[in-house]
């Protein structure tokens, strides 16, 4: 087992590596002077644009930018945004924020989605497994950008029992509910997925032979069957909380939350590679991790799976 | 089994180490009093696209954040645009009509206690110039004695060749006398010089921002009615009262807090619900039929502003170097119709090139060019040899262009019978460059908001052959000497008078087709008693006042 995590982490490298040296050259690449737009519509002097080229070494090959740029990395430095703000401040700022909505997302989701599909799947056909089936239909029809609006504007603006917006630093109870609709597109996946994979579950052998030992009910579902049921649960949640890390550009755009995927996108609007590369490198190692994780859980949850 | 246990601890101790920094934060607290630095009025903002100095700036956010925490020598009136002496006691123009006395106001203090004297105007005049400090402002100085000396120009422009090193570090024409006067000599006499000098860039700069740039930027120090208090980038910045500001336009909230929202939709319904305080945009969707203005009654903000949006025509193109095909464009959009029906009447098509309420404009120097006229657009088309291919009008995707150059292009397209079409340019960043680089291929709308309060901000940049802004490629000597003899003339009014005759000069060349402004748009809480926005929509932040409480 210790020896399995280490060649993943190893493994973490040459990803590392990569990823950054692509997303690096790609957002140079974006055609155009990305301190053009600077200036507003009356341009640029050229000193300045000569200056901003230097500080940011684009008058170099771009190996030789990468190399800098990956140097500068190794010491803790995440290098500066065009206006002068240090990226790792930035990142500071924006992650606890992010961390805090996915959490909530992920655990609304989880709890949610979990026990409404245990509850379809022990009950069988029915109203209420026609109620579930009909909401998460309708949950996974309806854009997030919809969903966040209407619930802004009716429970913030009209019933007021909520403010519209969250702005800086918000605390666990104002993410509430940017939480769940940012987590109700995946409740409903989770829903239909446990559902499913219960309903399987329910007529494998070993299940009848739990039941035939005298196992009690509840053994047998908690233990057995949602044990085993949980398997590709859990694969959705943990790709899903890296999916979550990455930010919600639209729920952060609807709910005014300063998080990472605003972050990235005005970056990548700006042009602004040294934070692009910043963010999506942290996002990467973060879905790597997450990777890690789920397969460890694999393990955890299903005694056949064995890492070594 | 060793093996087996020691997954569950691995997968808890991973998780745990994800989850940590989900925990922690507390919920937001509702307070009673207003205006505070506890609970400070806000107002509506962006990230700024540069660094907090204000010579290197160049963006409204940027503007939002100096307009209140410096005054120059002389401040703009956020209703009319007319200048009045701030800092400046008097300036004083000598015969040569090139040299200027500045007397300052004593015993005005920057936010750290020093006190503003000619040196921090001199000092900080000379760094924004000097090329090598590569500010974005350094051609505003461009008038002043010595300029060229500190920022030689660049042989090819953006191309290869580098600009020969300055030959000084200081502009000759900036002198001090003593603490509270200094000369300003300038290379040619330039009449509206004065009027020139409330724009942010001609800022006193403390002595702290000599010793230490980088943390000055974090943590900028004014001059002006209020002061910086903290700043979370891409969040908000705080603002709070200067006490001891010597002005007359010194505040009345403690603590104006700018926000950064990412979608006006947001911000709109923050406002509407008392949660947000100012907002200097209206969203789209709010503007249809005027909704916006039922919506918040009283509370609603509109005003003149001073800026214009123009169909630029590159005239590096030959396709478009007929001045009777840029006529016959012009004559061919129906300005009052697009600003009756995509703006609801939130606009005013314009008569010509500079901004309806400018002072000291000449009205209706465009004339017939800008009167819709289907019969003559087709007659001048004909004129010039009609048009080949299809004309394309391109805009940046970026702004809420869309609905307007579509409407432009389909009145052009039905009254000339050409094919016209629209060509959304991702961003404005992709948008200048093209611009920088000549590389338009068909008309392309243009904004321009004015820098000071006199025709010449429209006129001189973005139509004398050497504008700093002159994108078209447009050159015409007879425009360039008017220019050059309403900026020597005797007084304002004759100079005023003189840009206005120039202006008609652009109406037998079209350049550009002028085309509307819009108008500023925006509102205030109902915590607000007073609050308005200036001309240039940045929410005049001296104008905010606290309601009283009503019991």
């Amino acid at each position: 087992m210790g020896r399995y995590i280490l060649r993943r982490l190893l493994q973490l490298i040459p990803v590392f590596i990569g990823t950054t040296f692509i997303i690096y050259s790609l957002v140079w690449a974006i055609p155009g002077n990305p301190f053009a737009g600077l200036c507003g519509p009356r341009g640029c002097p050229p000193a300045f644009i000569d200056q901003m080229t230097e500080q940011y070494n684009l008058d170099q090959p771009l190996p030789v930018q990468y190399v800098l740029y990956l140097g500068q990395l190794f010491q803790g430095n995440f290098g500066e945004t065009f206006n002068g703000i240090e990226v790792g401040t930035l990142i500071q700022q924006a992650y606890p924020v992010t961390l805090k909505l996915a959490t909530i997302a992920l655990i609304f989701e989880a709890i949610i989605g979990i026990a409404a599909g245990i509850l379809t799947a022990l009950r069988g056909k029915g109203f209420v497994d026609n109620l579930v089936l009909a909401a998460t239909l309708f949950l996974i029809a309806v854009p997030v950008f919809v969903s966040g609006f209407v619930i802004q504007v009716v429970f913030g603006v009209q019933l007021e029992w909520m403010e519209p917006s969250v702005g800086a630093d918000p605390g666990i109870g104002q993410l509430i509910v940017p939480g769940l609709v940012l987590g109700s597109l995946s409740m409903a996946y989770i829903a239909r997925l446990t559902r499913t994979a219960m309903f399987e579950n329910k007529r494998a052998d070993y299940i009848r032979t739990a039941t035939a030992k005298g196992l009690t009910p509840r053994r047998v579902v908690s233990v057995h069957m949602l044990r085993n049921s949980l398997i590709p649960v859990i694969t959705f949640i943990g790709t899903d909380f890296g999916a979550l890390m990455g930010g919600a550009i639209v729920t952060e755009g609807v709910f005014n939350i300063h998080g990472i995927g605003g972050l990235v996108f005005s970056a990548i609007q700006g042009q602004e590679g040294i934070t692009v590369t910043g963010v999506v490198t942290l996002l990467v190692l973060v879905y790597l991790l997450m990777n890690l994780l789920v397969d460890i859980l694999y393990a955890a949850l299903d005694p056949r799976i064995r890492y070594d | 089994m060793r093996k087996r246990r020691m997954v569950a601890p691995v997968a808890a101790s991973l998780s745990a180490a994800l989850l940590a920094a989900g925990c922690g934060g507390g919920g937001g607290g509702v307070t009673e009093a207003t205006g505070t630095l506890e609970d400070p009025i806000t107002v509506q903002w962006g990230e700024p696209q540069s660094e907090l100095v204000p010579t290197n700036s160049n963006d409204t956010f940027g503007s939002q954040v100096f307009n209140p925490m410096f005054t120059g020598l002389v401040e703009y009136d956020p209703n009319t645009f007319e200048a009045r002496n701030a800092m400046a006691e008097s300036i004083e123009r000598a015969d040569d009509k090139k040299t200027y006395t500045v007397e300052l106001k004593e015993g005005w203090k920057f936010h750290d206690g020093e006190e503003v004297t000619s040196d921090n105007f001199v000092r900080a005049w000379n760094y924004a110039a000097y090329a090598p400090n590569g500010q974005q402002q350094a051609n505003m100085f461009k008038r002043i004695q010595g300029y060229d000396e500190v920022h030689p120009a660049d042989p090819d422009g953006d191309g290869p060749k580098k600009p020969p090193e300055p030959s000084a570090e200081k502009m000759s024409g900036l002198k001090v006398v003593d603490d509270h006067t200094f000369e300003i000599t300038l290379k040619q006499p330039f009449t509206v010089f004065p009027e020139k000098l409330g724009y942010q860039t001609f800022v006193p700069l403390p002595e702290s921002f000599f010793e230490d740039k980088e943390g000055f930027a974090e943590n900028p120090i004014g001059n002006g009615p209020y002061e910086f208090e903290s700043r979370s980038p891409s969040q908000s910045l705080t603002l709070t009262r200067y006490e001891d500001y010597k002005g007359a336009d010194a505040g009345n909230a403690d603590a104006v807090k700018l926000v950064v929202y990412e979608k006006a939709q947001t911000a709109y319904q923050d406002l509407k619900s008392d949660n947000l305080d100012v907002i200097n945009t209206i969203p789209t969707s709010a503007q249809a039929d005027g909704r916006w203005k039922e919506e918040l009654g009283d509370r609603a903000i509109s005003k003149d502003r001073m800026g214009l949006t123009t169909l630029s025509l590159p005239l590096y193109e030959e396709k478009f170097q007929n001045p009777d095909l840029r006529k016959a464009i012009s004559l061919a959009i129906d300005r009052q119709q697009i600003v009756e029906t995509v703006f609801n009447g939130s606009a005013t098509a314009a008569d010509g090139w500079t901004a309806p309420s400018m002072p000291g404009r000449t009205d209706g120097t465009c004339g017939q060019w800008c009167e819709y006229d289907p019969a003559k657009a087709k007659e001048y088309l004909e004129k010039a040899g009609g048009f080949d291919g299809q004309m394309t009008l391109s805009y940046n995707a970026d702004g809420a262009h869309k609905q307007w150059m579509t409407a432009v292009a389909g009145s052009i397209r039905d009254t000339l019978g050409i094919d016209v079409g629209t060509n959304g340019v991702p961003t404005f960043s992709t948008f200048q460059d093209k611009m920088d680089n000549q590389e338009m291929s068909g008309p392309y709308r243009y904004g321009w908001v004015a820098d000071y309060p006199t025709p010449r901000t429209f006129l001189n940049p973005l139509y004398t052959t050497s504008g700093s802004a002159n994108y078209t490629g447009y050159s015409n000597e007879e425009f360039d000497n008017m220019i050059g003899r309403a900026d020597r003339a005797a007084t304002v009014d004759e100079a005023n008078e003189l840009y206005g005759k120039a202006e008609k000069q652009l109406a037998e060349d079209m350049p550009s087709a002028p085309l509307f402004t819009q108008t500023v748009k925006g509102a205030r809480s109902d915590r607000l008693a007073e609050g308005t926005l200036n001309t240039r929509t940045n929410v005049a932040i001296t104008s905010l006042k606290v309601a009283e409480p009503t019991q």
